[in-house]
């Protein structure tokens, strides 16, 4: 079962959320632990796991062959991410905006943009007991999450198949690279706080989870903080609120330490045995998941 | 000269459009001839990725020699301008296109 913990608004505490989540799933259980928030993965600093090796990831992007080309500027015609650009007598090709749908390559009638490999990260990936954490990472200056998401995903799928519980930490945001990360997920946990600013961008994520057609459901962070407009909102629109995390000092003196917190605070350890109790209850939950080898 | 303007409306008194890739129009007025033009870029509210390189290519069509904008272009339609040969003065922003030109012609506007 995959389970993506998104939020809309970023700081809500999908880290805090899948790192515990995960933790204290594998004390009981097979469990991957995903961070798919490859501009800036943090899951990281939360586990403590043996590296198992890290594998460079690539993505293809077209280079252009001057002494084929005829300049009849069909590439640039069907790009549709303004990833080519004809300037006199020259194909200029801007990686960053590719999307590597290979349609200049393909289309091509001299076959003057064939594609190559190009680097954009790595991935990392470790083990701790019934622990298997993947994270991945963009290199600095490369512009495009979703290839490097996908391209995990598709590791996690492969490495650990079968009746795993998989949890994916999302990015934040409503954008692609949240899309990639949530659309195969058979739960999606939003994680919000109780402030307007919560609201907007729950509510933004939850208009992009109808959209995807995602199962999801809420959890509150920070609980006491704010007001009681989320949770009218959730009432209102018929969306379970799975659990709540106290807004306590203490919580964020152990975050900022590194260290995961259901074996110090009570009232995540509650929090998570609801959250756990909520996912174990799904119909699915126990069987082999399809597709996945 | 054939210079080019990125603005938010179609003449003279029109505020200059401070971003390049995204600009609403280009005003161009060729000082040769004394006459000006106008060329709608609002399509390219359209496109998620790639309005920079989109918009310049646009302008090199127009065969404009020089830019003159507000913030500058970015990386991507930067290189595409470069290889044009365009040359390029921001520091518009604020100004009306009529402004821009006479700081233009002063020599108060930066080269990019």
């Amino acid at each position: 079962m995959k389970i993506a913990v998104a939020s809309g608004k970023g700081g809500t505490g999908k880290t805090t959320l899948s790192t515990n989540l995960a933790s204290f799933l594998a004390e009981s259980r097979e469990t991957v632990l995903a961070d798919l928030d490859v501009e800036e993965p943090n899951s990281g600093l939360f586990i403590r796991a043996e590296a198992g090796g890290e594998e460079d990831k690539y993505k293809m992007i077209p280079e252009w062959d001057a002494g084929k080309c005829t300049l009849c500027g069909i590439c640039r015609e069907v790009c549709n991410f303004n990833a080519i650009t004809q300037i006199m007598d020259e194909i200029m090709v801007f990686p960053q905006l590719c999307h590597s749908c290979y349609a200049c390559s393909e289309l091509c009638p001299r076959d003057a943009l064939p594609m190559k490999k190009q680097k954009m990260g790595v991935l990392r990936y470790f083990k701790q007991g019934n622990l298997s954490f993947v994270e991945s990472e963009l290199d600095i200056g490369e512009e495009q999450a979703v290839p490097l998401i996908a391209q995990t995903i598709a590791y996690v799928d492969r490495h650990c198949p079968g009746d795993v519980i998989k949890i994916f930490d999302a990015p934040p945001g409503t954008s692609c690279p949240v899309i990639e990360a949530t659309k195969d997920a058979d739960l999606v946990i939003l994680v919000t706080e109780p402030t307007p600013v919560g609201l907007h961008d729950l509510s933004l994520a939850v208009e992009t989870m109808k959209a995807l057609k995602r199962d999801f459901c809420v959890v509150i962070n920070r609980d006491g903080l704010g007001n009681a407009d989320v949770e009218s909102y959730c009432v209102r629109e018929n969306i379970p609120v799975i659990a709540k995390i106290p807004n306590q000092r203490s919580i964020a003196e152990f975050y900022s330490d590194g260290k995961l917190l259901y074996h110090e605070i009570s009232a995540v350890k509650d929090a998570l045995e609801k959250i756990i109790a909520y996912i174990d209850a799904r119909p699915g939950a126990g069987k082999t998941e399809k597709g996945a080898e | 000269m054939k210079i080019a303007f990125t603005s938010k409306g179609k003449d003279w008194d029109a505020p200059i459009d401070p971003r390049f890739g995204r600009t609403e129009y280009f005003f161009i007025y060729d000082e040769a001839s004394g006459g000006s033009r106008i060329v709608d870029n609002t399509d390219v509210t359209y496109e998620a990725h790639g309005a920079g390189p989109k918009t310049a290519q646009r302008l090199f069509g127009e065969k404009a020699e020089i830019l003159i904008t507000g913030n500058g272009p970015g990386g991507n339609a930067a290189s595409v301008l470069e290889k044009a040969g365009m040359r390029i003065y921001t520091g518009a922003g604020e100004m009306s296109v009529k402004e821009a030109y006479e700081a233009y012609k002063k020599g108060d506007l930066k080269q990019f």
